[in-house]
């Protein structure tokens, strides 16, 4: 079948069956080696690293030889440091299996799950919102809007940690913001209003990309389906409902895939901006953040860590392509199949 | 030259190590054969790598150095200002097994892990220096197991910073500095502040309130947590009621060193708990409204000098170096009476030898020097452990909840306790 669509020639050149399949299984070696070099480092820059992470993870942390105070090998764990996190789970000095007491990396696996999931939640949905309307005002056309366009990215085109570091300064104590406000808060110190400077910021620095992604597919949209609506007598509501959202949705889906997936990744912003900090110590604290600190403690249990993280985010990814539809991996010829009818 | 060569090389290391993703934390008992035994009396080049040289002390000595040595020259590789990005670093190249690396400045907190990992070169027999003109607590943070691993280079300690135009004298203790708070409340200021921010600052905080108290955060071995006792209870207690009160302002709980040492330059700030730098910063800076104003003291105690807690770094030698005689001679060098005097007199690095404390030309220069003695003298290390970080850890977020009044200080410390306890035992 590849074959087949690959050369549209192949019915002129191949007249006998056999001759056909000849030429056939040649296109098929030719695929295979066109795309082998990009398997291969496929498999070395993605399957190795996911592979060699799953293999660490089953290993123990190196500790302490009690008797010369060097450390050794920690040998096979099992899922172990899968236990660890997944149930919270520690084992003392001695031996004694436990909950992880609070202080320990392993108490915070669930907390930081959470916030992590309510960051992209909120995050996403607002950024969603913000860029539709800012898409849909930069699709008209009137005077400056290029100088529109251009303007919108820069919050985008500064680098997450600079644009961390800015609002740092802003929610300092001595900052800005308390400034403007005149308000004596712990921006950084507090729980909820370290989170809501990080979504703030997180929203502030995102959204733009949202709304050049979907802007790009309101400029899919024929500009002759809302002439005829308008002379339908369709409102301007009706047109943004019936036309407007449901051929938008395709991009809208790939764009809110790929904030999702960015967001649970999420780790400069809350790293510069709040240090994982807030409310009790660890209330904007990331699960990547967690990942990071516990490389300085065990390479090991880092991995298990990192590997849980992959499989929620890949099950999160899965579910959205599943559920909604986001077409990334479909037929790229679908939408304007659908904008067509 | 090296050093540019060296920058890609990292580079390569660290990715090799990510795509081997070799041995994880590394170093396995080597025993004593193996690269500890090597190369001892070997002399050549040799590579020092240290953090940013803000205050440019390095350069000029190394440029002396090589001056007196044209054969056994020391390529000077400066790292970023970022510890623990110093840190990380150094783990890449020790876990690689390079010889690119000889002499290395090691955080007072690393020396521990670096010497448990088996990556630097005991100082004993051949390659031992002489402790016997150093400050003691600075010679005990490069021991690890009963050996020395490490040469003090530069020492820290805490000093208190008070406005002597509004006490008469410095509180003595801790319980003189709370009464003194009414006399910033009348003024509508800040009192009292230290670093509570949680990161290694709060660390250092709690330790210095704790061991000031008569209490300790681990016993001798480094590793047992001795938490439970009145001592530490009093000590915490101390600062999460006087953060209750109000004597310490409620923004400081976002403080590190520098936004303490605005608020005190401010003016808006009584007593502050902080390191040496602050001195010349606050007497020189344009915007400082303190210039003339203000003390120096040790930080107050029960009934004199507060224990407070120890700062600095240490030289090591590499165990995989090639060079380990000029590598030891080197940091005899740092070592010297003339280096420590440079390193005080240009940069304002606390010198680690007892004698300089009391020359009279620098305490002139000085004036806070003698005031360090007494801070340094008193110092209690921090917990000398290679599970560091699993303890700064879980001192930092117990406390911090802790002063914050979200959690009991019993709870705190029982919480604490148990947390150090399961440090370092894998996962």
């Amino acid at each position: 079948m590849a074959g087949i669509d690959l050369d549209p020639a192949t019915p002129e050149l191949a007249p006998t069956g056999k001759k056909r399949k000849y030429i056939n299984s040649g296109h098929g070696k030719r695929a295979a080696l066109l795309i082998a070099p990009t398997v291969v480092v496929l498999a070395i820059v993605i399957g190795y690293p996911i592979v060699s992470a799953v293999v660490l993870s089953l290993k123990k942390d190196s500790g302490l030889d009690p008797s010369t105070g060097m450390f050794v090998q920690g040998g096979f764990a099992g899922v172990d440091n899968y236990v660890h996190w997944l149930f919270q789970r520690c084992t003392s000095a001695d031996g004694q299996a436990g909950a992880c007491p609070p202080g320990n990396l392993g108490a915070q696996f669930w907390q930081s799950t959470g916030i992590t999931f309510f960051f992209a939640a909120v995050t996403v949905s607002l950024e969603t919102a913000f860029g539709l309307w800012m898409a849909v005002i930069m699709n008209r056309s009137f005077v400056g809007r290029g100088l529109l366009r251009a303007a919108v990215l820069v919050p985008w085109a500064i680098p997450t940690a600079v644009t961390a570091k800015l609002w740092y300064f802003i929610f300092a104590y001595n900052g800005i913001a308390n400034k403007l406000l005149h308000t004596h808060i712990l921006w950084t110190g507090d729980e909820w209003p370290a989170r809501f400077a990080i979504i703030l910021a997180d929203v502030w620095k995102t959204t733009p990309f949202m709304a050049l992604l979907i802007l790009a597919g309101l400029q899919m949209i024929p500009t002759d389906v809302y002439e005829a609506a308008k002379v339908d007598g369709a409102s301007a509501w009706q047109r943004f409902t019936s036309i407007t959202m449901p051929l938008v949705k395709p991009a809208l889906m790939v764009a809110v895939l790929f904030r999702v997936l960015d967001a649970l990744r999420m780790y400069d912003l809350p790293a510069i901006l709040t240090g994982g900090g807030g409310g009790s110590g660890n209330a904007t604290t990331t699960l990547s953040i967690l990942v990071v600190d516990q490389i300085k403690q065990g390479f090991n249990s880092a991995s298990a860590l990192s590997t849980i993280t992959f499989v929620l985010i890949f099950l999160v990814a899965f579910l959205l392509v599943k559920v909604t539809g986001a077409s990334v991996v479909d037929n790229p010829d679908q939408p304007k199949k659908e904008a067509l009818q | 030259m090296a050093t540019s060569k060296a920058a890609p090389l990292a580079g390569l290391a660290a990715m090799a190590l990510l795509l081997t993703a070799c041995s994880g934390s590394g170093g396995s008992s080597s025993g004593d054969s193996g690269p500890q035994s090597e190369n001892l009396g070997e002399r050549g080049p040799i590579t020092y790598v240290q953090g940013k040289d803000n205050n440019n002390v390095v350069r000029p000595l190394v440029k002396k150095w090589n001056k007196a040595h044209p054969k056994e020259k020391v390529t000077f590789k400066e790292q970023s200002d970022n510890a623990d990005q110093q840190h990380d670093d150094l783990v890449q190249h020790f876990q690689a097994k390079t010889d690119d690396y000889d002499v290395v400045d090691v955080d007072v907190i690393w020396t521990a892990e670096f010497a448990a990992k088996g990556w630097l070169q005991p100082l004993t027999g051949k390659m031992a220096i002489d402790t016997k003109p150093l400050m003691p607590a600075t010679v005990k943070t490069g021991e690890y197991n009963d050996t020395q691993y490490a040469a003090p280079q530069t020492s820290d300690g805490a000093l208190l910073f008070y406005r002597k135009d509004l006490v008469k004298q410095a509180p003595k203790t801790w319980d003189d500095m709370m009464a003194d708070c009414k006399i910033a409340k009348k003024k509508n200021m800040g009192c009292y502040a230290g670093q509570y921010a949680k990161y290694e600052g709060l660390t250092v905080n709690v330790s210095e309130a704790i061991n000031t108290a008569g209490g300790s955060i681990v016993g001798k071995d480094g590793k047992t947590p001795t938490l439970n006792t009145p001592e530490a209870k009093k000590g915490l207690q101390r600062l999460v009621t006087a953060y209750k009160d109000g004597n310490i302002p409620k923004q400081a709980i976002t403080y590190q060193e520098e936004q303490g040492r605005q608020a005190f330059e401010a003016g808006k700030l009584m007593f502050l708990r902080n390191w040496p730098y602050v001195y010349s910063l606050a007497k020189t800076d344009g915007s400082s409204k303190v210039k003339n104003k203000f003390g120096i003291a040790p930080i107050p105690g029960e009934d004199g000098p507060g224990a407070g807690t120890l700062g600095g770094h240490n030289a090591a030698i590499s165990v995989y170096s090639k060079h380990k005689a000029t590598a030891h001679d080197f940091v005899k060098f740092l070592e010297s009476e003339e280096t420590q005097k440079f390193f005080v007199t240009q940069g304002s690095l606390a010198p680690v030898r007892t004698d300089l404390y009391d020359n009279k030309e620098l305490n002139k220069k000085l004036p806070y020097l003698s005031t360090l003695k007494t801070s340094i003298l008193n110092a209690v290390p921090r917990p000398v452990s290679p599970f560091y970080p699993a303890i700064t850890k879980a001192v930092q977020d117990n406390a911090y909840s802790a002063i914050k009044g979200e959690k009991s200080v019993s709870k705190a410390l029982k919480n604490m306790q148990a947390a150090i306890k399961s440090a370092g035992s894998g996962s």
